[in-house]
């Protein structure tokens, strides 16, 4: 049976598998060291001064590019990695357990979902101080309730099909049927998630640096750089641009592979 | 007797002091080897009753009355020991084969986890238990359909792995709930042969349910005739077929598309005078 491939799922894997092999080669090498201060060389445009030019200290606009994917990335990864697990084992559990639980939790979610990630970002930067662990606990306390609630729906549906019948037929306990059945049979819409919500995540990443929230200076981010940026926008407009379409292409990029994987594996749009 | 129920009433909880009786009191009994078929339209009660009979009701029903199955009421049995009574001692056939496997998990692999769950046995013994099995619903090529996933196989094929599954440990009921209603007509004639052979040498009881007169008049030994939740009528399949006694009864088999009448009538099922009404 042939498979055939969407076109999201290309682009959106090209995209996204270039941003993680440029943020991995970062960790190595970069063209010149992101955090090198060369004043002679500040604000040089595109080409004048490195590949994609220099910013108001003279540090090499691509080498810091690199390195902020390193931690979009990784911040993004790690806080759904957190709120994802949190979410799906939650949002699963309410869909095992039902009744009072399932309506009990689901309003706590509910609460969760309500606050928006920069007010928590706040409210967290004020008690532990700004920086990376404030940055990936409030990504992941606003992934917690998009993961519970997508898991529970799907568990919902997988948990009205007459296989699940038959595993309770056969006398197994309900942590068996939704490790051995529910989950693998969700895994893959909660995989497509993942991707979508890592572009969310990092676009939250950057919002949160452009504030002054995310991780500290000197360690390059797309967000501050773009906040850098707005003083020099008419000296130096490319300051502008080369972090904002990083955060655009990435986004983009990771919307794409989720859209694609979602594409890919749900059986009804596939022909 | 195996299965005895008495005055089985069914009724679900939608608000405190709000419920609806879907079950009006149903009684049949049933033995080894013996298969009962159950016939009714959509609604009539048919699923819960057999839902009810493996004690899988959802928890907003509410069951009085006896379900006698080996000598031990289903209704009041605690959780741990229906998980016994089920899968080794009840087996379930579903109606859609597309819905009763799970399509993440190889097709030995669902049949051998049912046999590990409730018998001290390896891994491998399990897996050639389950290719006999295979074998024994008549499934070609057994050994390769052994490593394959239930999207690679077709309706018929599939429903022969809910059999496998249903009597992997050998049950003494069986309750096929319309398994025939979503195959075509050449497999399940196939599938009705299988069943009946395994009636035949397991001595296994069989209820089987479907809205079809047809395959009620070639499987069932005695059918129970079920309208809106009550029992219209209940006798040897071959007296409620051709003298039914109810007034519902003639009007299923009036209902029957005009080929499947004349084919009871070719084999002298008689639908009598109100075939001109």
């Amino acid at each position: 049976m042939k498979r055939h491939i969407p076109w999201s799922l290309v682009i959106g894997g090209t995209i996204t598998s270039t941003l993680v092999i440029a943020a991995i080669l970062s960790q190595f090498w970069t063209p010149l060291d992101p955090t090198q201060i060369n004043i002679i060389n500040r604000l040089k445009g595109p080409g004048e001064a490195g590949f994609l030019g220099t910013d108001h200290f003279g540090r090499d606009e691509l080498s810091m590019i690199m390195s902020g994917a390193w931690i979009s990335l990784g911040i993004a990864f790690s806080a759904i990695a957190i709120g994802g697990l949190i979410g799906t084992l939650i949002g699963a559990t309410a869909a095992c357990k039902r009744g009072r639980f399932e309506a009990i939790v689901m309003r706590v979610v509910d609460v969760l979902f309500a606050f928006p990630p920069v007010l928590s970002a706040i409210l967290l930067a004020a008690i532990l101080g700004a920086g990376a662990t404030t940055t990936i606990i409030a990504i992941a306390v606003f992934m917690i309730p998009v993961f519970t609630r997508i898991t529970r729906g799907a568990a919902l549906q997988i948990w009205a099909r007459d296989y699940i019948k038959a595993a309770c037929m056969a006398g197994k306990s309900n942590t068996q049927i939704t490790i051995e059945h529910v989950i693998p049979n969700i895994s893959a819409q909660i995989i497509a998630q993942v991707a979508i919500q890592i572009g969310l995540g990092i676009l939250t990443e950057a919002g949160l640096s452009f504030l002054g929230l995310g991780i500290a200076p000197p360690t390059p981010s797309w967000g501050r750089m773009l906040a850098d940026s707005q003083t020099y926008l008419s000296l130096a407009p490319h300051l502008v641009f080369v972090p904002g379409i990083a955060i655009c292409t990435a986004v983009l990029g990771l919307n794409l592979l989720g859209d694609g994987l979602r594409d890919l594996t749900d059986p009804k749009r596939k022909q | 007797m195996m299965l005895a129920i008495k005055d089985l009433k069914v009724s679900f909880q939608h608000g405190p002091n709000n419920h609806t009786e879907v079950l009006h009191g149903i009684n049949l009994s049933l033995n080894r080897g013996e298969t009962l078929g159950i016939v009714g339209e959509s609604g009539s009660g048919k699923s819960v009753l057999s839902l009810a009979t493996i004690g899988l009701l959802p928890d907003t029903a509410k069951a009085s009355g006896q379900i006698i199955f080996n000598g031990e009421n289903i209704l009041t049995l605690s959780e741990r020991a229906l998980c016994k009574i089920r899968g080794s001692k009840i087996g379930l056939i579903f109606q859609e084969p597309m819905t009763a496997l799970n399509p993440t998990m190889k097709i030995g692999n669902q049949i051998a986890e049912g046999l590990r769950l409730h018998r001290k046995i390896s891994r491998k013994e399990a897996q050639i238990e389950a290719l006999r099995l295979l074998e024994m619903v008549k499934i070609s090529d057994a050994k390769r359909k052994m490593q394959s996933y239930p999207h690679e196989m077709s309706g018929g094929q599939r429903q022969r792995v809910g059999i496998a599954i249903a009597i992997a440990l050998k049950p003494d009921l069986l309750i096929a709930d319309e398994p025939t209603t979503a195959l075509d007509v050449t497999v399940q004639a196939e599938i009705l042969d299988i069943l009946d052979q395994l009636v035949r040498d397991l001595g296994i009881a069989l209820i089987f349910i479907s809205h079809d007169l047809g395959v009620i008049a070639r499987i069932a030994d005695r059918t129970l005739v079920m309208y809106h939740g009550n029992e219209m009528e209940q006798g040897e399949t071959e007296q409620v077929l051709r003298h039914p006694r109810h007034e519902y009864t003639k009007k299923l088999l009036l209902a029957q598309p005009r080929r499947t009448r004349a084919a009871f009538a070719a084999t002298s099922i008689n639908l009598g005078s109100f075939n001109e009404k």
